[in-house]
């Protein structure tokens, strides 16, 4: 067996208009930016992205923007990202902002087969707004549910053909989790070992 | 000495040894720098790093390592890595002592207001949710006033809240505030200062302590 694909084109080749992506990374940390530039270059439109952030103007997510390839987003945190902000606030794309926490939880949820779970985040906020709360014990929490996505798009520091993949610092966040919420995960790797 | 070094030095008092906490962006940050000598703190950042250091000498920054405000750090010696679920597994879980973080709004009944304001701003909450509901203590440290004047410290918050009766603290420039079942207890002012005149810049209603004394900082 051997995953090796020689070019990010070619391993992004099979990536249609409308898919759901997670992309990995934090800020601009443990993103797969050159993963990032081949889906660009594919130019597929019409997706459904999930990831922490969303790039900053010029790089990272914000070429996907700017390509205007994304129709929806559901991340934490997009303060980075002016063109994301205008585009929001003329209603061009459609954003959802959940808690950082509850996104990571949902990932991992996806990968490891529960379908939703309860947390205390978000209670008494828009978080929370049209979502099932229940009282367990002293506490009342907030029913959330799994992500899972088509394609998972993710950065690691070693990889071998196997697939197996070893992060370097703070470039892991939500790679791992991603790589086991999708049907295909593409890992964009420093060094092929 | 500035109001926000002030605060950081304040709550640098409650700190004790063995401690994890978070701390959130901006002033929060600067709480490091006066962590008193010979105590164990270990900082967390939700990115997914324990044990995080100060800022690399000029040059010296990697890329792969950066903390939740995305500046570069450093490891201190023992530091962890882990993944961003695993992150705020022991944020959720109740493994961080204490969580510092900056606010907009706060109000009597612990209620705190950091993330957006509609129409203005589309930002997202980021880990701040997380953080107020699974921390032991929060903290909130924020100038006492806004830059026009405005109380920050309310009666009932206006914007769209990060939680609900979140708060164990406030701490800003002019006095610390516990908040307590009862409303915001005033425990400690700044020198100089009378209650009477921390209230007149304080919306909400403060219940003046009967202990309430001057604050208290790790020394200058």
């Amino acid at each position: 067996m051997n995953k090796v694909v020689l070019s990010a084109d070619a391993a992004v080749a099979d990536i249609a208009s409308g898919a759901t992506v997670m992309l990995g990374g934090f800020g601009l940390c443990g993103i797969p930016e050159n993963l990032i530039a081949a889906l660009v270059r594919l130019g597929v439109r019409g997706l459904h992205t999930i990831s922490n952030n969303m790039g900053v103007d010029g790089f990272g997510m914000g070429l996907m923007l700017e390509a205007g390839m994304i129709a929806s987003h559901i991340g934490s945190y997009v303060g980075e990202n002016r063109r994301l902000e205008t585009m929001v606030l003329q209603g061009q794309l459609d954003l959802t902002l959940i808690p950082q926490g509850t996104l990571a939880e949902r990932i991992r949820a996806g990968g490891a087969g529960i379908p939703a779970f309860y947390v205390p985040t978000g209670l008494g906020t828009v978080v929370a707004e049209g979502k099932e709360t229940r009282q367990i014990g002293e506490r009342m929490y907030v029913l959330e549910h799994a992500l899972h996505a088509d394609v998972a798009l993710v950065k690691a520091w070693k990889g071998d053909r196997l697939g197996n993949l070893v992060y370097r610092k703070t470039a892991r966040n939500f790679n791992p989790a991603m790589a086991t919420a999708a049907d295909l995960t593409i890992a964009e790797v420093e060094e092929l070992v | 000495m500035s109001g926000k070094e002030r605060i950081a030095r304040r709550i640098a008092l409650e700190l004790r040894d063995g401690f994890y906490v978070n701390l959130g962006i901006g002033l929060p940050t600067m709480i490091t720098a006066f962590v008193p000598a010979g105590m164990d703190v270990t900082f967390q950042s939700e990115n997914g790093m324990l044990g995080v250091g100060p800022a690399p000498m000029a040059g010296a920054a990697d890329p792969d390592l950066i903390n939740a405000g995305k500046q570069p750090v450093t490891e201190l010696p023992g530091c962890s890595y882990f993944g961003s679920e695993e992150s705020f597994a022991m944020i959720r879980g109740g493994h961080m002592d204490m969580s510092v973080l900056g606010a907009m709004q706060v109000d009597e009944a612990g209620n705190l207001a950091n993330w957006t304001i509609p129409g203005k701003m589309v930002k997202g909450m980021g880990g701040a949710m997380d953080l107020v509901a699974g921390a032991r203590r929060v903290i909130v440290a924020m100038e006492h006033q806004t830059k026009e004047g405005a109380s920050r410290i309310l009666k009932a918050c206006t914007l769209p809240l990060t939680g609900t009766h979140v708060v164990h603290d406030i701490v800003t420039e002019l006095c610390w505030i516990r908040v307590s079942a009862e409303g915001l207890v005033l425990t400690e002012v700044a020198e100089g200062l009378t209650p009477q005149e921390v209230q007149a810049r304080t919306e909400a209603r403060l219940i003046i302590s009967p202990e309430v004394r001057v604050m208290a900082m790790v020394g200058a």
